[in-house]
Formats: structure tokens, C-alpha cells, sequence
């Protein structure tokens, strides 16, 4: 944890939140706020159902615009931007949809060279070759590549997106809830595959789950947002210790408290 | 320097990388690369320590170069590279052999459309059987029976088609009234224009308007409402409810329609006729007054009843053919589209047929 205060202070954040506000008719999601995350950080999102987290990501993503609020990637300011330096950030960011996303009519390998062909100018081979490299990259076979995605299991299609989120090498990787309607297996595997990812490809990690053990597992702070707020930004071993009552309530039930053994056991 | 290259050093037998290893910039590079290697040398340094930035295409590049070298039976060291670096290196792989796609030969995909074809027959005819068995089984709980979901369908493929059904048969009328106007004045039998509208507006075009209208209309909705019922498995939720989907959700657009389209039938009778009648006093001479009066006795009401009488025939195949393609899709939104089509095609066709078989008949009985 020394390492990450010193990275603190001397990095620009490359996501930084300032006082962001939504709302949605009268309903009020955020109100005033602000959060940085840092290069080769992994950062979760946690919170109630309702508490913004995907609107956060959405907003991240300049899908929607706040109410009020300024975001910066990489030191653009997202809705102020222009059209060409906001593709430049876009380019720099992968996003795992919860559902996967991946275009139906277009096979495995096709989606993930979709991209691979809009923005790069590799000959058809290449492109073919280098959709194949990220697909071993999150671990498909090549057997996989001709497959539909109506096909594809559940953890066959998180893979397959992740290797499309992947096709241009982006610095960040957004997930969303990227575990979910997985079997504890396969949500372990995902797990691993994106931390092995993570330090390899040197990337930054935005992701929101509720699921505990990829907590515990991969995440390096954890923002906990609730009232339309940041309620506690930490590591996962003080989240547990938190003064806030909602904070502890979201860890230290029955499921909190078991993800910790676990986790204590496994790491000890 | 952004762009990514390398440099053959023959003294030291060093292959020196340089710039940015990335999927942007390694483009050139890839195009030529087997040019700028030093294929002829016996042994070669790779030195990676001027790369200033480098991904997964950068490292599949190195394995590239590697291979590529050893291929041609030099001896490669790699230097220079950070921990990281060498880690990338190591997890890609470039022998990742994509098989080819199973092309479908011309032959076995003949064969195989003929069975699906075969199949999607029998399929529809054994929906039909089972709606038929539906229909009458309604009619022994016909208190239990939600009817709202038929009002709610006659709305909208009947109310809502008013104006377009209406404006489409106005026009026709119009026409017909045109070119038979034109046939006619060269004998002076201007006033029989009445007679011919009377029998081809009531008996075939009305009737056979509407239905392509609502087949375009509401038949391709059906196909793609029922559809996503089933994509999102709400048809699954209602078979384990112990409810049959054909009853909650095709018995009622069946018999929705089988309403509404005799009544549009009518609607488009009034329209062609109220078309006809302008286009004559304009074109013909022939008075609103005397193309009325004549109408009395040219119109006979077998055409009228014929026209009716084909509605609901019509009907029953749009809305079975409908429900029948959306039960069909499967999966991707792909399959929505093709189904849609498909239901509509196939809808125009069998009406049309249809249409062709009650002339055949009528005609055979002298009616």
C-alpha cells in the first residue's frame, strides 16, 4: 500500500470524477461527486442497486451526459471534447459489457477483428491472425472462433468480449459486473484471466460487481457509492473496518465475512 | 520516431528495434517485414531496448521475427528487453491456426434447404391442426377466456389501419375508373362503369388490398413481437405456468383478426367505390345521382358477400403465418429479421393462392 501513495502523489490520475451530478427526472443518482483512479490500478465500484454505478460507468464512457460535473480521461475532458479527441480516448478504452454486447450476426473471431479492421491498417490476414492472438490471449480455442455468439456459454461470451474489449490494446478496461451469472469456476478463471491480463498488458481497471471474492481477489481500492456519493474509497481490509454503518452492513454480513476467510485462507 | 522499426547492423549481427511496438504503429512494419530481416546471417541479436512503447501486437511481432529467423536456420538471442516485456513475449502465441470455415458444398446445402423447407411444412401444418383443436376448445370455457387481448389486436391492426387502407382502395378505385374509363368511352358505355367497379372492387381488389396491407402491416409486427417473446423466454415462463403460448398469445391475434379485416373489407369497399364514383363524374360524365342509382342494381350482393367472406380466410393465414415465423426465431436479432421476412412472403404468397383458389371454386359452383 506504501507504493500506491507514493504513485499517488507523483501520477496524474487518468480517470479523474469532479463533482459530478445526475439525475433522472426528479430522482437524484449523484450529487457532487468526485473520484481519481490511477494508472495500473484496479478499481471497483460497489453499492446498492440503484446507487448509480453503471450511470458512473456510462457517464465514464461519455454514453450520457451529467447534469453537472466534469470528467477527465487522460486529461480530456469528456463533454467538452470534440468528436476527434474523444475517439482517441475511446480508442484507448475496452469495455466489457455485462451482457457480452457482441454483435450477433458476426462470429467470434469476426467480432473481435471488428475493430481491428475499422481503425488499423492491417491486411485481412493479419487482422485474422491478430484476432486470433487475443482469443488465445483470454484463453479460447481456436475451435471457438467460428462460433456464434447465441452458441457460446455464459463464460464463453465474457471471454469473447473481453477478447474483443481487448482488440486494440486499450490502457483501460472498463467491466461491467464481469463475473455475473457465472459458476464459482468459471468466476474464479475470470478472475485470474484478468489479473494475469492486468499485469501484462499493463492496464488500468474500472470495474463494477457485487461479486465479494473478485473483490477481494483483484481489486486494488474499492469505492463504495451510496446517497449519491462516495461513502468510502479503500482497500478491501478497511473497507471491512469502516465507521460507516452501510459500509460494514455491505461487508461484514454473512457472504462478506465469508469471501474474507476465504480469501484469508487462500492468501495465507 | 513513432513509427516502429528495425535496423540490421551487419558488423555486430544486431537486429535493433526501435519506437512505438503497437497496434497503431506497426503497420508498415508487418507489410515488409520479411524484407528487413537478415535472413542469410548465421546468428542474430534482437535488441529491444530502444522500443519506447510496446503491446501484444508488439510482442506477436517479436515472436514473428523469432520464428521467422529460426526458420531460416540463424541462431537468435534476444536482449534488451524489460521483465514485462519478455513476460507479453512470452504468453502470445503466434501458432494459433485458425481452421477454415465449413464451406457448405452446392449439393448438400440444396439437400438440406429441401428438408428444412419439408420440415417447416409440416411444422405449420401441425400448428395449424393444434389451433384448430385451440379454437374449438375455447369454445367450452368461453367464460374464462381473456377477451381484451383480442380487443386490444383489432385496435391496433383494425382502428389504427383505417387511413392508409382507406387512402390505398381510394386510389385504386380511381385508377381502375381510369384505365376501364378510357375501354368504355370508345363504345359510348360510359354508365357500365359501374357495373365493372361494382365486380372487381367488391369481389377481388378490396378484399385482396386489405390482407396485403395488413400482411405488410400487422403480420410482420406479430412475427417480430412474438419473436422476442420468445428470445427473452417468455413464452418458456408461460409453458411452465402450465398455460399453452398458442392460446395466450396466438388465439388472440387470430381471432383479433379475423374482425378486423372483413370490417377494414368494408371500409375499403366504400373507399374504391367513393373513388370510382369522382373519377367517373370527372372523366366519364357519369353524375354522383345516376352512378348511385345504377349501383343499386349493378352491385349484386353476392360480390359483396364473396369479398366478406374471403376476409376472415385471409386473416387466419396472416396471423397463423405471423405467430407461426415468430415462434420460429431463435437467438440473434439476425433471426427476427429473417423470420419477419419470411412471415410476410410467405403470408402474400398464401394469400394470393388462396385468393386464386376461391375463383377456381366459385367459378366451378357458377356463383
Amino acid at each position: 500500500m506504501m507504493m500506491r501513495t507514493v504513485l499517488k502523489d507523483s501520477m496524474k490520475p487518468v480517470i479523474s470524477i469532479q463533482h459530478l451530478s445526475t439525475a433522472y427526472g426528479k430522482h437524484t443518482i449523484h450529487q457532487d461527486l468526485s473520484l481519481d483512479v490511477y494508472q495500473g490500478e484496479v478499481m471497483a465500484i460497489v453499492g446498492g442497486s440503484g446507487s448509480g454505478k453503471t450511470t458512473l460507468m456510462r457517464h465514464i464512457l461519455a454514453l450520457q451526459k451529467p447534469v453537472a460535473g466534469h470528467i477527465y480521461l487522460f486529461g480530456t475532458e469528456l463533454f467538452t471534447a470534440n468528436q476527434i479527441s474523444l475517439q482517441a480516448c475511446r480508442l484507448q478504452t475496452g469495455v466489457l459489457f455485462q451482457h457480452g454486447a457482441l454483435f450477433s450476426t458476426l462470429s467470434v473471431m469476426q467480432n473481435v477483428a471488428y475493430p481491428l479492421r475499422e481503425y488499423t491498417d492491417y491486411s485481412a490476414t493479419t487482422v485474422n491472425e491478430l484476432a486470433m492472438l487475443k482469443l488465445q490471449l483470454v484463453g479460447l480455442s481456436p475451435q471457438a472462433a467460428h462460433q456464434m455468439p447465441s452458441e457460446l456459454s455464459g463464460g464463453m461470451i465474457k471471454r469473447a468480449a473481453l477478447a474483443r474489449a481487448l482488440a486494440l490494446d486499450p490502457q483501460i478496461l472498463f467491466l461491467d459486473e464481469p463475473t455475473s451469472g457465472l459458476d464459482p469456476h468459471s468466476a474464479g478463471a475470470f478472475d485470474e484471466l484478468i489479473i494475469e491480463l492486468k499485469s501484462v498488458m499493463d492496464l488500468t481497471v474500472f470495474m463494477v460487481t457485487h461479486d465479494l471474492d473478485t473483490l477481494w481477489q483483484i481489486a486494488d481500492r474499492v469505492t463504495f457509492l451510496g446517497h449519491g456519493r462516495v461513502l468510502a474509497c479503500a482497500t478491501m481490509a478497511e473497507l471491512g473496518q469502516s465507521e460507516h454503518s452501510e459500509v460494514r452492513a455491505y461487508f461484514a454480513g454473512p457472504r462478506g465475512r465469508a469471501a474474507q476467510q476465504a480469501y484469508k485462507v487462500e492468501a495465507g | 520516431m513513432k513509427t516502429a522499426c528495425v535496423e540490421y547492423d551487419y558488423a555486430e549481427h544486431r537486429l535493433s528495434c526501435s519506437g512505438e511496438w503497437t497496434t497503431a504503429h506497426l503497420v508498415e512494419l508487418e507489410r515488409n517485414l520479411i524484407e528487413h530481416l537478415p535472413l542469410a546471417a548465421a546468428e542474430v541479436d534482437i535488441d529491444g531496448s530502444t522500443i519506447s512503447a510496446f503491446d501484444t501486437v508488439g510482442a506477436w511481432m517479436v515472436k514473428k521475427i523469432i520464428a521467422n529467423l529460426q526458420a531460416h536456420n540463424v541462431l537468435v538471442r534476444v536482449g534488451g528487453f524489460s521483465t514485462p516485456q519478455l513476460d507479453l513475449i512470452e504468453l502470445v502465441s503466434i501458432d494459433q491456426v485458425l481452421a477454415k470455415p465449413e464451406v457448405e458444398r452446392f449439393l448438400p446445402a440444396l439437400g438440406r434447404t429441401v428438408v428444412d423447407q419439408f420440415e417447416e411444412s409440416l411444422a405449420f401444418i401441425s400448428f395449424i391442426g393444434e389451433m384448430v383443436i385451440i379454437g374449438l376448445c375455447a369454445f367450452t370455457k368461453l367464460n374464462k377466456l381473456d377477451w381484451s387481448n383480442g380487443i386490444y389486436v383489432i385496435e391496433k391492426t383494425g382502428a389504427r389501419a383505417l387511413p392508409i387502407v382507406g387512402l390505398l382502395s381510394f386510389l385504386i378505385g380511381v385508377v381502375l375508373t381510369y384505365q376501364m374509363g378510357v375501354q368504355l368511352q370508345t363504345y359510348g358505355a360510359n354508365i357500365f362503369i359501374v357495373d365493372l367497379l361494382g365486380l372487381a372492387i367488391f369481389r377481388e381488389f378490396a378484399p385482396l388490398l386489405t390482407a396485403i396491407i395488413v400482411a405488410g402491416r400487422s403480420g410482420a409486427a406479430f412475427t417480430a413481437e412474438v419473436g422476442i417473446m420468445k428470445i427473452r423466454e417468455e413464452i418458456d415462463a408461460l409453458k411452465i405456468m402450465g398455460l399453452v403460448p398458442l392460446e395466450t398469445i396466438v388465439f388472440p391475434r387470430i381471432w383479433g383478426l379475423i374482425w378486423s379485416i372483413p370490417l377494414l373489407t368494408v371500409w375499403a369497399d366504400l373507399f374504391g367505390m367513393l373513388g370510382g364514383m369522382l373519377m367517373s363524374d370527372a372523366m366519364l360524365g357519369v353524375s354522383h345521382h345516376d352512378f348511385i342509382q345504377h349501383a343499386k342494381h349493378a352491385v349484386s350482393l353476392s360480390s359483396f358477400v364473396i369479398g366478406i367472406g374471403k376476409a376472415p380466410v385471409f386473416a387466419g393465414i396472416i396471423a397463423s403465418v405471423g405467430c407461426f415465423q415468430g415462434l420460429r426465431v431463435t437467438g440473434s436479432a439476425e433471426s427476427i429479421g429473417a423470420q419477419t421476412t419470411k412471415s410476410v412472403v410467405m403470408a402474400i404468397f398464401l394469400i394470393i393462392v388462396a385468393d386464386a383458389g376461391f375463383s377456381i371454386l366459385l367459378s366451378y359452383f357458377d356463383i
